[in-house]
């Protein structure tokens, strides 16, 4: 199918799914490039995976319920998030020992639960990897009002995450509330994977949180451009693969991952400073990058 | 403005960490804290920060409460995520961030600071570097003048020479005699003993309090050296302080 075709088939009232399911996955793409930036920078990516898992049994419960997904995401994100802080207290296991057992301990109750509904099989296949169909207009409003207020907020304490992501014992010297900031953060992190969950699947949010952003990282040192660059990745990566996932009959949530994972190795390749080519060029003027750092010493 | 650390007692989860440890630092002096590993040097200079509540005694700068950003803290380097996309400027400027406020942008007044933070550590020329590019001294530098960007009158140094060669260590040693004729107090902790002797106005030993403190050329009694240290007689370290049984010679010599 051309791209011609996909853009008739977004605008045919038979296929009005379509450009809803579009909106939501460009929408989560973009808040989850711009929260993913911290993510990879603060080597989070463990607990981004913890909460895409985390939030499954609050999914399952707002299924079999028939409430909103949404908000029951959003709920046991955070209640996931507020047992690893509190069971992490315990200095014998290591947090990363924590959010392990929690983030497992979490999707199995997710499965036990949706285990409960009719037809569970087919809703669990749609959890797991993604859907295009199903995306209410009132998800529309959810996704984009939660992704403004994200990117607002990221915005508003953008200098204090820096700091604090810099260097904690300076933060709290200077006076930061780091704990604040850190949940502030978590709590982020488990909304921007909330509203992508519908479209992308729970397994593989954590590509859309991670794989964007560090490939803007590889072609950039500035983190601003950084945090501009990993949403308009994300938000490519998104239409790319919606429009090959309709075009071939393929599963959105993957084709989308797969279509971020090739820009990431392109760029792995061939960034300008940080790719496999950059450095096997450099390698050859080292001793001209010696001597100016000598000088700059 | 001096520091005052008067009579603090610090405990670690229960462990008494630091008992009665009374410490003066003055403008324009340069004093190096010294002691074995887990003598509680960095526990000092977190308390001193507020980092860390004593259980007893209390830190105060001319006899009135620290305020915040009168005192400049550098802390180790490993602390700092050099892997962050951020560029020397811009880090410096974090050191102002409680300053500027919640929901602000800086002004013109926090660059103008941040520049000048920049010109004393003479790191003006590589403002735009990113600061994963920079070499260990310049890492250094960096620090000291993200502390230096809220101009404060005492700073203190966790173990600034670590990792560093002789001639970056002779840089950096050179900067903070320059801060510190400029008026500023520093109290650094260090484990290169011969370089704190030779370059600061005085030594405090410290082993869960303050055994000795004075300028080098007092502190010549080996004994203080081996209890604060745990060392014997003919440990190498006082040979090289010229403190050691063969080598008689005062320390006034050496220095």
């Amino acid at each position: 199918m051309s791209p011609l075709d996909f853009i008739t088939d977004l605008f045919n009232p038979d296929l009005r799914f379509l450009p809803k399911a579009l909106l939501v996955a460009v929408m989560s793409s973009i808040v989850c490039g711009v929260i993913g930036c911290y993510v990879v920078l603060r080597g989070m990516a463990f607990i981004g995976d913890a909460v895409g898992h985390a939030v499954f049994p609050g999914l399952a419960v707002a299924f079999v319920i028939d409430g909103n997904l949404l908000l029951g995401g959003a709920a046991a994100g955070v209640l996931t998030a507020i047992f690893v802080a509190v069971l992490s207290q315990n200095r014998r296991l290591r947090e990363d020992s924590v959010i392990g057992i929690l983030f497992a301990a979490a999707f199995a109750l997710g499965i036990v639960i949706i285990s409960r509904s009719p037809g569970y099989s087919g809703s669990l296949q749609q959890f797991l990897f993604g859907s295009i169909t199903g995306v209410l207009d009132s998800d529309i409003y959810v996704v984009a009002i939660a992704g403004v207020v994200l990117l607002a907020l990221i915005f508003a304490f953008h200098k204090e995450l820096v700091a604090v992501s810099l260097d904690r014992e300076m933060a709290r010297a200077v006076g930061l509330p780091v704990f604040w900031l850190d949940l502030a953060l978590y709590v982020m992190v488990t909304v921007a994977v909330v509203i992508s969950v519908q479209t992308i699947g729970n397994i593989l949010v954590l590509a859309l949180l991670i794989t964007p952003a560090a490939t803007a990282r590889l072609l950039t040192d500035r983190l601003g451009l950084m945090m501009i660059l990993a949403p308009l990745l994300g938000g490519l990566s998104a239409v790319v693969g919606l429009y090959l996932s309709w075009s071939y009959d393929l599963p959105v949530g993957g084709t989308i991952v797969l279509v971020t994972t090739a820009l990431f190795l392109v760029s792995w390749v061939a960034a300008p400073r940080h790719g496999l080519a950059a450095r096997g060029r450099s390698r050859v003027h080292v001793p001209a990058a010696m001597s100016s750092g000598v000088m700059a010493e | 403005m001096t520091l005052r650390i008067s009579d603090v007692d610090v405990d670690l989860g229960g462990r008494p960490v630091l008992r009665g440890v009374n410490l003066e630092v003055d403008p324009g002096e340069l004093v190096a804290l010294i002691g074995p590993n887990g003598a509680g040097k960095t526990t000092l200079l977190r308390t001193i920060m507020g980092l860390l509540t004593p259980r007893s005694g209390g830190v105060r700068i001319d006899d009135a409460a620290v305020r915040r950003g009168s005192i400049g803290y550098v802390p180790q380097r490993h602390e700092f995520a050099w892997d962050f996309p951020i560029s020397v400027e811009d880090t410096v400027m974090t050191g102002r961030v409680r300053r500027i406020g919640w929901l602000r942008r800086a002004g013109v007044a926090d660059y103008a600071a941040v520049a000048e933070a920049l010109d004393r550590v003479h790191m003006s020329q590589l403002a735009k570097r990113p600061v994963g590019e920079l070499s260990g001294g310049q890492r250094q530098r960096v620090l000291v003048a993200r502390a230096l960007a809220l101009d404060p009158s005492v700073l203190l140094l966790d173990e600034p020479f670590t990792g560093l060669d002789m001639p970056t260590q002779e840089l950096l040693t050179d900067l903070f005699r320059q801060l510190a004729s400029e008026g500023h107090g520093l109290l650094m902790t260090t484990h290169d003993l011969v370089a704190a002797v030779h370059t600061c106005d005085r030594i405090a030993l410290i082993n869960r309090t303050i055994t000795a403190a004075g300028p080098p050329a007092e502190l010549n009694d080996p004994e203080l050296w081996m209890s604060t240290f745990g060392i014997r007689a003919t440990s190498p370290l006082l040979k090289s302080l010229g403190l050691g049984p063969t080598a008689p010679e005062t320390l006034e010599e050496v220095v």
